[in-house]
């Protein structure tokens, strides 16, 4: 049997790592998605006290360290049966919304922007976050590296540090702001505000603007109708912080809302003995396979399915963009929590991404203006026995969920964990797949394009596996290697050669 | 060594164990990496740019000048790595506080592979796996065979892999840090100025948190320590180990500015031993025990009860290098590796020195 891997070199550890093997015909049989990573938080947390979790568990993820220390936070908070003081949790979210617009812009700009600014078939060596600058001017370029340079001050400002944040404890932070912080933040809340509706207007240019990209991002190669999960406030829009769980069908049906304490009720997660990652699936659906559909448990938590659960945006400009999201890619009515229908094409998670990247930042300003966020009233002591918690956000990648349980003095007895990139592992797996079924025929890989083609799948996922496999100037190498069934190399692809 | 830069230092970045943040310190040098990206040429780094592992190999042994090194060494391909750059690199620096002292992942070493894997795979909470199905290194699929890395019995430091030239501390290291360290480092490699001692720690202080922190000491005694969610309301400007606090900071290397406790929380000890230290946490013990209002061990004991996870707090980042380096059952099961030796097949470092700094 012919044997194709497919390894993005870049992410040499931690990194996935794709087999694709074709049958007598030279048609693609199956394709394995592998991690092959594990560094086993879940184990050696056991013993550590749980006030210690925020600052211990940001280390799972260097990119995204804010969710883990957020989730960590929620979840001892909960263990210690403990309430934060309104001004801490507001200070959260703040913390939590700069990240947001932070992560989404490095997303966008450097890792997908080339595949669509550029284009999917631009010459390679232009291809990147310099030929992404060099399109869109170099203004743009100056308000990316601005944007993330203040929204990793504001981090820095309200968790005492831009990488890893350590201000976060059981019962809320252990500081407030000032006001001439407070003051600070508002500049780069409204700085982002146009940030977004910049990035809105160039996604509307250069990307709908072209029937080539329109019909890439709704065509049939990136589309896999799986349930949709995501996070909603009590008005069912969509929240990063806090809120309850929902899950919808592929055809818009509510398939459930839960509250985050309640995720083992609804989630599973299956273990193969080829990766290390395990792969989550809908328990009351149950797994089937790496197959979608409504009969298959696989879901997806991301940009875009975070939107398809929710009824709409809870800030102006991103209800706006919302709505025109659904009018373009969904035109009519239809079924659905919100009255819409739901937007499967994997491609339109960039354009989620900028959806969200807009409330992030008008939800910065809210927060940042309300008259209790330079309250010094951040904290309560504890004062019930801790027992159990559980903490989730949503993480850019994905709903994330810490669940800790701890003995009378608040010493962590044991650790689970649902790890954002993780729910949408089947997802990337089955999108890789139909990528390599459309592109590869008769033995022959067909076309120089397939590597960027192939990456493009996973890409829109923004995977994290082994918690970065982030490739921040826009290009994951690929190299495929075509075997004989002897496993001798019969010929070798590259992305860059 | 400035004689044998021809042109510009080539320069290399590689995470293993790592969780990413290192690579996104380098990257928030924010302008200045632009001036980094001037003065070097860099020819690896997965995190930021085009590289592949078979253009790593391709170069000739000590073509890359400075290699930065960040993540410990738990996987067969981890190790794989560390020894393909030492070989390639002139200077491999351990960047950051995983491949310095493994960090907090090191803390994996106080188990064994199975409780890993118990933890991780076994069947409850959302984990269904009635089967007891575990990743297996190579698997017989039904089209062919797959394989995924070896994961190790212990977590190891680089230089316990590999010898080492340099070490840059920190959880991460800190961008301003950072700066100095390669500008330090550039300097020396094209001849423009001193190349620092080698076997020495750039990009961190000579000595300790508390030096650079700017909270008042009293040296006052406590009578019991407490824990940061039992307190109703810390003194801001205090020592927070004068508050009962189990603050890390007297034996952990300065260079980070004391960013936890200016922001009101504990130094966890990100930055490592401090200068001189051999064990980390036989000097937090030595300095919690200073400031102990007790004169009988009885008493010292009841205070030090205060601290409900010993090994935890003193050795949050250092256990992979600290003179327990792991449990003993895990140390059994790396039987084979002990004592930890780095690979005879491998050159010694262009900049020699190293291996006996930190080799015990």
């Amino acid at each position: 049997m012919t044997r194709i891997t497919i390894d993005p070199i870049t992410r040499l550890e931690g990194h996935g790592k794709i087999e694709i093997f074709l049958d007598p015909a030279g048609e693609v049989e199956r394709t394995y998605f592998q991690v092959p990573e594990l560094r086993g938080f879940e184990q050696f947390c056991v013993g550590r006290p749980v006030e210690e979790m925020p600052v211990l568990v940001n280390r799972i993820c260097g990119v995204c360290p804010e969710a883990h220390h957020m989730a960590a936070a929620k979840a001892a908070d909960a263990a210690y049966h403990v309430d934060p003081p309104r001004p801490a949790k507001l200070l959260r979210e703040l913390l939590y919304s700069a990240f947001y617009v932070a992560d989404h812009t490095t997303h966008f700009y450097a890792l997908s922007g080339p595949d669509f600014v550029v284009g999917p078939d631009a010459p390679v060596a232009e291809r990147n976050l310099l030929g992404v600058l060099k399109k869109v001017g170099s203004d743009a370029g100056g308000r990316v590296i601005e944007a993330r340079r203040r929204c990793h001050r504001v981090v820095e400002i309200i968790g005492g540090r831009a990488i890893h944040p350590c201000t976060s404890v059981p019962g809320g932070l252990t500081k407030g702001i000032t006001v001439e912080e407070r003051e600070e933040i508002e500049a780069t809340a409204r700085r982002m505000i146009d940030f977004g509706a910049f990035s809105l207007q160039l996604f509307d240019d250069l990307i709908l603007g072209n029937p080539g990209y329109v019909e890439m991002i709704t065509g049939p190669m990136y589309q896999h109708e799986t349930y949709s999960m995501g996070l909603v406030d009590p008005a069912g829009k969509v929240n990063f912080y806090d809120g309850r769980v929902r899950i919808v069908g592929p055809d818009g049906a509510l398939h459930g809302e839960y509250a985050p304490a309640e995720y083992r009720e609804w989630i599973a997660e299956r273990v193969e003995p080829w990766t290390y990652l395990k792969f989550p699936y809908l328990r009351k659906v149950g797994w089937s396979g790496f197959t979608d559909g409504a009969a298959s448990g696989v879901y997806a938590a991301t940009p875009l399915t975070r939107l398809n659960v929710a009824d709409g945006m809870a800030t102006p400009n991103a209800q706006a963009a919302f709505e025109r999201f659904y009018a373009t890619l969904a035109p009519g009515a239809g079924a659905g929590p919100g009255g819409k229908r739901m937007v499967h094409g994997r491609l339109a998670t960039h354009w989620a991404r900028l959806v969200e990247l807009t409330y992030a930042a008008e939800r910065m300003l809210e927060l940042v203006t309300d008259p209790e966020i330079t309250s010094d009233r951040v904290r309560v002591v504890p004062t019930e026995r801790p027992t159990e918690g559980v903490g989730t956000v949503e993480a850019p990648r994905g709903t994330l969920t810490h669940h800790y349980w701890t003995d009378e003095k608040g010493i962590l007895t044991k650790v689970n964990l649902v790890v954002g990139t993780t729910n949408n592992y089947a997802p990337i797996a089955m999108s890789v797949e139909r990528a390599a079924r459309s592109l590869i025929h008769g033995g022959e890989v067909v076309g120089e394009g397939i590597l960027n083609r192939i990456e493009m799948a996973f890409r829109a996922y923004d995977p994290c596996f082994g918690c970065a496999t982030h490739s921040l100037p826009g290009q994951m190498p690929l190299e495929i290697v075509i075997r004989d069934a002897d496993g001798g190399v019969v010929d070798v692809r590259r992305q860059f050669c | 060594m400035s004689a044998n830069i021809a042109t510009k230092p080539r320069l290399a970045m590689y995470w293993a164990a790592s969780c990413g943040g290192c690579d996104i310190a380098v990257l928030n040098l924010h302008e200045k990496i632009l001036d980094v990206a001037a003065a070097v040429e860099i020819v690896f780094w997965p995190a930021v740019m085009d590289a592949k592992y078979r253009d790593v190999e391709a170069m000739p042994d000590g073509f890359i000048d400075v290699c930065l090194f960040s993540g410990g060494i738990r996987s067969s391909e981890n190790e794989e790595l560390a020894h393909l750059l030492r070989r390639k690199s002139k200077v491999l620096i351990a960047f950051g506080s995983c491949a310095n002292e493994g960090c907090i992942p090191g803390l994996a070493n106080l188990s064994t592979v199975p409780e890993i894997f118990a933890a991780s795979y076994g069947d409850g909470n959302s984990t269904v796996n009635p089967g007891g199905v575990l990743p297996v290194p190579r698997w017989a699929a039904p089209e062919g065979e797959l394989h995924i890395p070896v994961f190790a019995p212990v977590l190891r430091t680089l230089d316990q892999v590999v010898p080492i030239d340099y070490s840059v501390p920190g959880c991460p290291p800190e961008s301003p840090r950072i700066a100095e360290a390669l500008t330090a480092l550039l300097a020396g490699l094209t001849g423009t100025g001193p190349l620092p001692p080698n076997g020495s720690v750039v990009g961190g202080g000579i000595s300790t948190v508390c030096d650079e922190c700017a909270r008042t000491r009293n040296v006052k005694k406590i009578d019991r320590f407490v824990r940061i969610q039992e307190v109703p309301a810390l003194d801001p400007t205090l020592c927070l180990l004068e508050q009962g606090i189990p603050c890390n900071g007297p034996a952990t290397r300065d260079g980070c500015g004391a960013l936890c406790p200016a922001a009101g929380a504990q130094c966890i000890g990100c930055y490592g031993a401090a200068d001189g230290v051999v064990d980390y946490g036989a000097r937090l013990m030595s300095a919690f025990a200073s400031v102990v209002e007790a004169d009988e061990p009885e008493e010292i004991d009841l205070i030090l009860d205060g601290i409900p996870d010993p090994v935890g707090q003193m050795y949050r980042f250092s256990l992979a290098r600290s003179l327990l380096r792991a449990s003993r059952a895990a140390l059994e099961a790396d039987g084979a590796r002990l004592p930890a030796e780095p690979d005879a097949a491998s050159p010694e470092p262009a900049l020699a020195g190293a291996r006996g700094r930190w080799r015990r």
